[in-house]
């Protein structure tokens, strides 16, 4: 039998939540009653109504712009995380560990002003 | 029998037992616990007649239980209901988006230390059990690279419906969950400066031996002002990683992904039946590891306050119960707050929920992180 370590039971847990999703999915289409289809009821739902114009709109673009500026911060907050782990010990010995951190947070936060004064995080107008 | 098969009898117990019977568990009557709530707070009666029907057997009353069996007939209904797909969706993405929402929710939950540890006989020699799933040394991380891929059944959803509301619900909710992201890791990042850790066991064992993150004292280490110096940005750590959390799991005052008024039922209009459940239960289940995290981050996991399990012997049966009885109180606890703020606030405009998230939570919790590591440098 294989070893179980920690990894091991994640894949183990993984698959068997998978199976509990395909089961569900699965059950209902054994047990749910299948109704009589026609073109109304395939329509896509809008309050009642029919459908009016595409039913994949436009939408703003700054939801790209958020999707860019997540992935430059959120890359900040994962540069952090060992920073973080590691700082109790080593700040005792050497402050360098707490200015090297500001300072990459400081160029960061040029970059978040320039994103705030280009107005790419208004949603006001 | 050998040590191995040991281990995997009892990882396939913690899953089963944690998974699929207390989550599942709790998500069905955290929806009863919320409708129940709600009917108080709103002086109505609520969901209260589902009980045994004890006429089908002949008997002339029913026995209701204050509507305990709710959930149950909810969930028969979810499966006998028509599983119906429109013609006008994209069939494969349209089955997986549900799958992929549920998914991550539940598997989120294996770095959770849901107590301390059980030592039981086992062929003439004792076994520790760990109560935990998974003892990983990236938990936090962990749980936000799997808790992220939710998004994906969200995305999926929405396009694959080929609907106009969902379509905008599943932007919009996207466009919500990857800002708030940003102030949750963020707002992570004090406790671990304090902790020097990333392993949610040695966190939750450090509190119980030292006193919670939140209540810094235990009587056998006796008073620390540096402790309690450090509680003011925990408590700020805390305050904005539970707001981002709200914001993550789409409850309000942040749901304008499914805001009723404008979007009919957001991103998952134009489900029915089974595939409709698994998103409600993904999102619910999210909501419950989302308590079980900052349970164990900043209120000491399963460990009793003051440090009193310095006293309690290690290991025995009755003390690993014990303490899985202690975190599911808390984590019950927090899912009553979650449920009382819902039915309180009102829900946010869009360009207020995008302000919050970016202008006012990112800057408090990197003002946070720097605070925190200044007053570490202090008291070093």
């Amino acid at each position: 039998m294989a070893e179980i370590d920690n990894y091991h039971a994640v894949l183990l847990q993984l698959l068997l939540v998978i199976g509990l999703a395909a089961t569900m999915l699965g059950l209902s289409v054994l047990v749910g009653r299948a109704g009589r289809r026609n073109a109304i009821k395939d329509s896509a739902y809008e309050c009642g109504m029919l459908p009016i114009g595409d039913s994949q709109p436009r939408f703003s673009v700054k939801f790209y712009l958020v999707a860019m500026l997540f992935v430059l911060f959120d890359i900040e907050v994962v540069f952090m995380y060992p920073w973080a782990v590691v700082f109790r010990d080593l700040v005792a010995q050497n402050a360098m560990v707490f200015w090297g951190m500001l300072s990459f947070v400081g160029i960061l936060t040029v970059a978040y002003v320039y994103a705030l004064k280009k107005g790419a995080l208004r949603w006001d107008n | 029998m050998d040590w191995l098969s040991f281990t995997l009898i009892t990882t396939l117990i913690k899953i089963v037992g944690l998974c699929f019977v207390a989550i599942l568990g709790l998500v069905s009557y955290t929806v009863y616990a919320e409708r129940r709530v709600s009917a108080i707070i709103q002086d109505r009666v609520g969901p209260n007649r589902v009980g045994l029907p004890l006429t089908l057997l002949g008997f002339k009353k029913d026995v209701s239980f204050l509507g305990l069996f709710q959930p149950l007939a909810d969930g028969i209904k979810f499966i006998l209901k028509e599983d119906f797909t429109p013609a006008h969706v994209k069939k494969f993405y349209f089955w997986l988006a549900p799958a992929l929402c549920l998914v991550p929710a539940l598997l989120t939950c294996a770095v959770l230390p849901f107590g301390s540890s059980i030592t039981i006989p086992w062929n003439g020699s004792e076994r520790t059990i760990p109560l935990v799933i998974a003892n990983l040394n990236v938990g936090p991380l962990f749980v936000f690279a799997i808790a992220s891929l939710g998004v994906y059944g969200i995305v999926l959803a929405g396009w694959s419906s080929n609907s106009k509301y969902p379509f905008f619900g599943s932007v919009r909710s996207t466009s919500q969950m990857i800002s708030y992201e940003i102030s949750l890791g963020l707002s992570l990042v004090p406790v671990l400066l304090v902790m020097g850790e990333l392993n949610l066991v040695t966190i939750s064992q450090q509190q119980s031996e030292h006193g919670w993150n939140l209540l810094p004292y235990s009587l056998r280490d006796g008073f620390d002002l540096n402790r309690w110096l450090l509680l003011i940005p925990l408590g700020l750590a805390f305050v904005t990683f539970v707001i981002a959390m709200f914001a993550e799991t789409n409850r309000l005052p942040f749901d304008l992904p499914e805001c009723e008024t404008e979007l009919v039922g957001g991103y998952h209009t134009e489900y029915s039946s089974m595939k409709f459940a698994l998103f409600f239960m993904g999102e619910y289940a999210a909501m419950i590891v989302g308590s079980g995290i900052t349970v164990t981050l900043f209120l000491g996991g399963w460990s009793l306050p003051l440090g009193l399990d310095n006293y309690l012997p290690k290991g025995t049966v009755w003390v690993g119960l014990l303490h899985t009885a202690v975190f599911f109180s808390k984590l019950i606890a927090f899912l009553i707050f979650f449920i009382w703020v819902r039915w309180t606030l009102p829900r946010f405009r869009y360009d207020q929920l995008m302000r919050l998230g970016w202008i006012w939570m990112f800057e408090i919790c990197l003002a946070n992180v720097l605070l925190t590591a200044g007053i570490l440098w202090y008291i070093s």
